[in-house]
């Protein structure tokens, strides 16, 4: 009835007191109590997850009610794993639980926004001209096309219709294509594992468009160059559940409870098992308190203490004795065997390639590919022999690569891992020691610069003459210094010794004592040999984030192959940085680079794509003489970092975006009208300079990047290393750059580059981001499109954390004018076909493609590297220079090719590294579970690919992880190479088909594919390299095992033959600015550490207000408590972080946990949260990158050269940012800069 | 004109308050329990709070018993208990100073602090904030009357106070009479203490109704709430319950504005 009458109960009270008078019954009204009932009560729960670069991909139970998402909670209904080992579940955090205030927030971009200076613009030209003429008017009126690039992140958005910005990025996109050639539309999307139907939405627009796929692994510099030198692999590592099945973990450089959280759990629960753990942190980090032994090294210095621990472990284990399971590992798995040829330079000797049959007389009785074979001696019988799986045996015969213990005629054979006992002489070599390069603040040795040690070594009479040769063991010993009685300069007689690579050197280097090394040493290596290789390390970013991050990950693999780790059940390399394991991969492929209808597609790696296009190369500070070996053979080492990069594009080894100059749509008529071949015409006229490669002239206004899309990603806020440098020359913007261009400073330039003296400022002309909350790239953007949430669209996921794969469902319909990304390309795509024909056809696209790893083509260049420009070679396409290919473009039914799975897949079948199957089959499933297209036009009779359901069963159906039947069909091909039987791997899953809606179910586990080399079976958890080491599948690098020499000219010429220590370059990035605009208060200069964060990037974004709450709700660095009195800095303290890139401001947090001489900012803090303004510049804030800028390394550009070899986010360029210094400085007034733009401070003059 | 205004703002405005102020109470309380609550702000910041908060409660609630006991108690029972006029004046000057004092320091401290603190001031309905400036301009008003009393202390103008509440209380038309010709601080004050009546069961002020007087008086320490029966409140799969926003607070933090303490 009524509260109130209800209440009225005075001459009735119904209370019963208790007999002792303690207790009362009372009967009054309880329902006030269901409102709170009901607050967890709801009308469904829907799984889902989130579509983000966490690894933990953890799947959710997301709550509906009215229509409403109101909250989630973690999934727990994972397959169980088998008896004695913990299960999965339960799986998620904080940080994923917060996600669904996304939904709501007030940042949630709900209605297609276009800047308004651009559409009115573009409503006044449309009124009279047609669309793609209308964008002309625009782009090709200097005043106007100003008038709204100057304005980006300004503000200044208004609300639009999805018909009339489809319509603006058609006719852009169009006019792009026809003006300067359709690879000047870029598109960069992330981390297509977190929702690969997104990604794939994009990427297969572009692609059919012809544009660009940039990549973003090596760009988030998550990419280990060390993983695919060593085993021609991208990333491959242990699920998170192979932690409990390890016997010693060391965690380096990673924190894995702050930023696996999802994972943790077996890490502790490993250590309730026995397993000893060490962690190494230069920082006291979350990680640290589950150490048995925290250690904590300067930070950078890793690779010395690795080093160190090596020389340690080979001494005790290889050297004083041989640890029989190591031995047998090292020969079996390993390059250790191989012969490499010694070459004299000056008094001494010094490594050099790898001997190859085709250095023997009669070639070893190898007609295939006898220059991609390496060689070694048998022990028994002492003569060189070729044995099986190296390269040579990959491409052009079957059934011989493998690496059983066999020679390349089938006899067996024990190769022989030191030449000590049958050598002929003991050669002088030179080492390279860079541990002497003087830095302000890193502390080195007075070492001399070449290191003369003796290894035993053979003489033997050649093809050639006589060549001295010596093992990779015997090289390998004594690079790191450990003395075997060969003599030597520098050899250490104990551990004492300060010598290169000794426990004292290292202590000198790093600071961690002694006799720390050595016990982690010794131990690891011990429970190694014990168990069989069950010793692991857990790396990360705080290791492959700095410049010469190879060395810090080469020095570590190095240790886990020294203990037989890798391919072992609890042990090997556990590099987690980045949802990078798109485990369908194969299958996912033709559908998002639509290779069903046209390959190959055009792919850049965006590294050196930033760094030319945001004109980060015109402020290089770098020198390659400060990186080149003292060693280094005669060559031509000089000119820039960026005249490598184009040396590397002009070889073939790394892509180009854009490709020529000239547009690729008319490169086909030109071929023509001279009556060649498309491909000869193109090394025709690049030899004689007809056609001009882009990457030679970047700063030509025919070469920028014009059209750029954005998706699923935050570009500026996050990952944009040289943020400030982006502003300024790609966006044209108001920017931060404090820095002189080398012209300005009338230092050197680039010798292959055009150099512009006026840099261009604002090469886009259109940026369009897709994202459900206004980011920090949204603010720059030109159009921004609403998408759907993750809790609003459907879609794949997985990661290489664990071996399931569950999907992102529409839990409610995408609110507000909010579409899925499938859903926004489609209509794109839509508006495309209907804008294109105005200027566009069927054309005859000319694509360029880099010799590519994992495939018959990486077998290019086998020993010099020549360069045709120099006329050193014929450019021959696919062989000296990039392969040449037209594709067809039918640019009126690009929509139509769109939603219809293309004929390529019944012409040429599908695949993935190296491994190719006919997939007919499939494709006359999809035609009947997706349906066939009845429309008449080029698709009718194709399968449907609609909805983005649709397309994940194109991905589920075409991968072998997937689709059992695919997957025994892959085994078989990979057999036919291998010249064994694998399909005992998959038979058993032959008739699983994993739909769609089995995921929605439940998260399945994935299906063994040779795409892999990890099995999912009921007896091992997945671990990289298993296959390898039980299947005798060959490593995918050029000798076919993990390759410890990496012998390329420009690995030798840049010292990373063997791993070294290579302290940090020094960026110079300081100096210039240290006194600029001084405010009274103190600077102190600290290396810039960015590491992920606590409170966000891993499920959710740091504007989320949620978790910002929790923090100090806006940008923080952490400073160490010396540091912050030096600076005068107390807690919480507005401070400003500054260098010739640009400056941020954030607050301080000082704290016990940092190690002195470095801050720490986590990286992805978002511009837009409670962020004032910067005293150096006078504008808001900055981010973590905008005190960083992006630098080469030679190395990485390596190319046609087996495993160095590009692909996609697989080999290339990273963007490294550990070794940059700022200005930490107290600010004296904070700005929140909150009055009108007029009364601002004047933006910072460019380079004062 | 005078008369009709005198009549209309205290003859009759006060049974409107009245019965706003009951009615009201009844139906929100009825209509809106989830709203029924005092809204303190003391989980966003316990600076200020405790001194002002005590000060002014001890306060008003002193003020309120003493208007409430002074002004409807019948003349009667004071000459029969023989306090005079004059010691009944005096009695209200001294303890509604001295809780007036009190009071007006205490809501200095809350009205500082929920007008200056930014956490509470974005936290803050507009109802949250006129309530505590009406309360304000009540005090001072009541403190403003001090001198005039010290003019007449007799007790002869108290009297019609008395005279004129419990004449409205009586229902006897004709009360307004009474303060037709008071001082019109007075008159203000009252009109402003019948206009809380009016805005009070639109405020949070209707907590006064829940105080826990009762909990004083308990008798057992232990309590079982029997199981009610009846239809539950909600049916399932209903739309939950539109809670009042302040229920949950807003975030503290918005874009571009933050919460600056200096």
């Amino acid at each position: 009835m009524s509260h109130f009458l209800d209440r009225l109960t005075f001459f009735n009270r119904g209370v019963e007191n208790s007999p002792d008078g303690h207790g009362v019954v009372t009967h009054e009204d309880r329902r006030w109590e269901d409102g709170y009932r009901a607050r967890w009560q709801h009308d469904k729960i829907v799984r889902s997850t989130h579509g983000v670069n966490c690894t933990g991909s953890c799947s959710w139970k997301i709550y509906v009610k009215g229509g409403i998402v109101t909250w989630e909670t973690q999934q727990t209904d994972y397959p169980r794993t088998r008896p004695e080992l913990p299960n999965h579940e339960p799986r998620g955090c904080s940080r994923g639980a917060s996600y669904s205030w996304y939904l709501y927030a007030s940042s949630r971009v709900k209605y297609p926004l276009v800047r308004g200076r651009l559409v009115r613009l573009w409503r006044e030209a449309r009124a009279r001209l047609t669309p793609v003429a209308a964008w002309k008017s625009i782009v090709e009126n200097p005043e106007k096309r100003q008038s709204y690039i100057q304005k980006r992140g300004l503000g200044g958005f208004v609300r639009t219709t999805w018909d009339e910005v489809n319509e603006i990025i058609a006719a852009a996109n169009a006019y792009t294509a026809r003006t300067y050639g359709p690879d000047r539309i870029f598109g960069f999307s992330p981390i297509p594992a977190m929702s690969m139907v997104s990604y794939a939405a994009g990427s297969r627009y572009l692609s059919l468009l012809g544009g660009v796929c940039m990549s973003f692994y090596d760009w988030y510099c998550d990419l280990p160059p060390a993983s695919p030198q060593t085993w021609g692999e991208q990333t491959d590592v242990p699920e998170s559940a192979d932690w409990y099945n390890s016997g010693f973990l060391i965690l380096w450089g990673s924190n894995v409870p702050q930023t696996r959280t999802p994972d943790a759990h077996f890490y502790t629960e490993v250590r309730y098992k026995g397993a000893k753990s060490v962690v190494i942190s230069p920082d006291y980090s979350e990680a640290s308190k589950f150490a048995d032994l925290w250690v904590s090294p300067k930070q950078g210095t890793d690779s010395a203490l690795a080093m160190a621990m090596g020389h340690v472990i080979l001494r005790e284990f290889h050297v004083d004795r041989q640890a029989a399971y190591f031995e047998d590992y090292a020969r079996r798995f390993t390059d250790m065997p191989m012969l490499v040829r010694l070459v004299k330079q000056g008094e001494h000797y010094v490594p050099e390639r790898f001997l190859r049959a085709s250095d023997i007389l009669g070639s070893g009785g190898e007609a295939n590919n006898p220059q991609w074979k390496t060689l070694a001696f048998d022990e028994a019988s002492n003569t060189i022999v070729v044995p099986q799986g190296s390269v040579g045996f990959r491409w052009g015969e079957k059934g011989k690569w493998n690496i059983e213990e066999k020679e390349s005629n089938g006899r067996p054979t024990k190769l022989r891992l030191s030449l000590a006992p049958i050598k002929d002489s003991l050669a002088p070599v030179g080492f390279p020691y860079f541990g002497n390069r003087e830095h302000d603040h890193f502390l080195g040795t007075n070492h001399p610069g070449i290191l003369i040690r003796n290894v035993p070594a053979k003489t033997l009479k050649l093809a050639e003459g006589e060549t001295v040769v010596a093992s990779v063991f015997d090289l390998f010993l004594a690079n790191y210094g450990v003395d075997r009685g060969f003599g030597g300069a520098h050899l250490a007689k104990g551990y004492d010794d300060l010598e290169p690579y000794t426990p004292a050197w290292a202590e000198a280097i790093t600071g961690v004592p002694r006799d720390q090394i050595i016990t982690v040493a010794r131990e690891f290596a011990r429970n190694a040999e014990k168990t069989k290789g069950r010793s692991m390390v857990i790396v990360g970013a705080g290791l492959n984030h700095w410049y010469h991050m190879d060395m810090n990950y080469r020095g570590i693999i190095n240790m886990l192959v020294m203990c037989g780790c890798v391919g072992q059940s609890g042990g090997g390399w556990s590099h987690y940085v980045g949802q990078e394991k798109l485990r369908p991969q194969s299958g996912w492929l033709p559908l998002a680079f639509a290779l069903d209808w046209g390959r190959p597609p055009r792919q850049m790696n965006s590294t050196s794509a930033f760094y030319a296009h945001t004109d980060q190369w015109r402020y290089e500070t770098l020198d390659v003489s400060e990186i080149l070996s003292p060693t280094a053979p005669m060559g031509p080492w000089d000119g820039a970092l960026i005249d490598f990069n184009v040396r590397a594009e002009r070889m073939g080894w790394l892509p180009s975006a854009p490709q020529l100059q000239t547009n690729p749509l008319d490169v086909a008529a030109h071929a023509a009208k001279a009556g060649v071949e498309p491909k000869d015409y193109v090394a025709k006229s690049l030899k004689s300079g007809e056609l001009k490669l882009s990457c030679e002239d970047p700063d030509n206004p025919k070469n920028w990047p014009r059209n750029l899309f954005v998706w699923r990603s935050n570009l500026l806020g996050a990952s944009g290393k040289g943020h400030e440098y982006f502003l300024k020359h790609l966006l044209g913007t108001k920017h931060g750059v404090m820095n002189k261009d080398l012209g300005e400073h009338g230092k050197k330039k680039p010798a292959e580059v055009a150099w512009h003296e006026q840099a261009p400022e604002g090469k886009l002309d259109l940026l369009v981001t897709l994202d459900f909350r206004m980011s920090t790239t949204c603010m720059y953007s030109d159009i921004v499109l609403p998408t759907a949430t993750w809790y609003e669209k459907n879609d794949l996921n997985t990661s290489d954390m664990h071996p399931f794969i569950h999907p992102l469902t529409a839990a409610v319909d995408h609110a507000w004018g909010t579409r899925s990304d499938w859903d926004i390309y489609k209509g794109i795509a839509k508006a495309f076909s209907r804008v294109a024909p105005e200027v566009l056809g069927v054309e005859k696209d000319v694509v360029l493609t880099p010799i590519l790893h994992d495939t018959p083509g990486e077998i290019a260049q086998p020993f010099d590297v020549q360069d045709w420009k120099k006329g050193e070679v014929e450019p021959i396409p696919g062989k000296t220079m990039p392969t040449v290919t037209v594709v067809e473009r039918d640019y009126p039914n690009l929509f139509k090719r769109f939603s219809a799975l293309g004929p390529l897949m019944t012409k040429l079948g599908n695949g993935g590294k190296g491994i190719a199957w006919n997939t007919e089959h499939e494709v006359e499933f999809l035609k009947r579970l997706n349906g066939e297209v009845l429309e008449d036009g080029p698709t009718k009779g194709l399968a449907r690919i609609d909805t983005d359901i649709d397309a994940c069963e194109v991905i589920l159906s075409l991968a072998p992880e997937t689709n059992g039947e695919v997957a025994v069909k892959a085994w078989a091909s990979l057999g036919k190479s291998t010249g064994l039987e694998h399909t005992h791997l998959a038979n058993p899953k032959e008739d699983e088909k994993i739909r769609f809606r089995d995921v929605v179910a439940q998260p399945r586990k994935i299906i063994s594919s040779p795409i892999w080399s990890g099995l999912e079976s009921e007896k091992v958890c997945y671990n990289a390299g298993y296959t390898n080491v039980h299947e005798s599948i060959p490593w995918r690098t050029l000798t076919g095992r993990q390759q410890l020499y990496q012998d390329h000219l420009w690995m030798r010429a840049f010292g990373e033959g063997f791993c070294v220590y290579r302290p940090p370059i020094d960026t110079k990035s300081v100096k210039p600015v240290i006194d600029r605009k001084p405010n009274g208060n103190k600077p102190v200069v600290l290396n810039f550490l960015t590491p992920h964060q606590k409170w966000g990037i891993h499920s959710t974004y740091t504007d989320n207000l949620l978790m910002l709450t929790l923090s100090r709700g806006g940008p923080i660095v952490w400073i160490s408590e010396a540091d912050a009195r030096k600076g005068g800095i107390v807690d919480n303290d507005w401070i400003e972080a500054f260098n010739t890139h640009g400056a941020l401001v954030a607050r301080a947090v000082v704290s016990q946990r940092v190690k002195s001489g470095t801050c720490m900012m986590y990286h992805a803090q978002e511009k837009i949260v409670n962020v004032p303004g910067s005293e150096q510049t006078g504008l808001r804030g900055g981010i973590h990158n905008s005190v960083t800028r992006a630098v080469l390394k030679p190395t990485h550009m390596i190319g046609g050269y087996a495993q160095q070899s590009y692909g996609f986010n697989y080999y290339g360029t990273v963007g490294s940012n550990r070794d940059e210094f700022v200005i930490v400085r107290k600010m004296d007034k904070v700005d929140w800069l909150d009055r009108p733009t007029a009364d601002q401070p004047a933006p910072l003059e460019a380079a004062e | 004109m005078r008369e009709f205004m005198i009549h209309a703002i205290f003859g009759w405005y006060p049974y409107l308050c009245l019965i706003v102020f009951l009615v009201g109470s009844l139906l929100r309380f009825d209509r809106e329990q989830y709203t029924w609550k005092t809204g303190s702000s003391q989980l966003l910041r316990r600076r200020q709070l405790s001194w002002g908060s005590n000060l002014f409660h001890v306060g008003i609630l002193a003020i309120f018993g003493g208007h409430l006991v002074g002004l409807l108690t019948p003349i009667q029972v004071f000459d029969f208990i023989g306090i005079s006029h004059g010691a009944k004046q005096w009695m209200a000057i001294i303890v509604g100073g001295i809780a007036g004092i009190m009071c007006f320091i205490g809501m200095v401290l809350l009205i500082h602090r929920r007008l200056f603190d930014a956490r509470i001031r974005r936290n803050s309905s507009f109802g949250d904030i006129a309530i505590l400036l009406l309360l304000f301009a009540q005090l001072v008003l009541g403190l403003a009357t001090i001198p005039v009393s010290l003019g007449h202390l007799d007790g002869h103008e108290m009297v019609k106070f008395m005279n004129w509440a419990q004449g409205i209380l009586t229902l006897q038309p004709g009360a307004a009479a009474f303060v037709a010709d008071v001082s019109p601080i007075f008159r203000l004050h009252i009109f402003l203490g019948m206009t809380i009546f009016l805005v009070f069961p639109f405020t949070r002020l209707v907590h006064a109704w829940s105080a826990p007087i009762w909990y004083l008086g308990r008798s057992g320490y232990q309590i079982v709430r029997s199981r009610a029966a009846g239809p539950p409140a909600f049916a399932p799969g209903a739309r939950p319950p539109i809670l009042h926003r302040a229920q949950f607070g807003t975030p503290a933090l918005k874009m571009g504005v933050t919460d600056r303490p200096q």
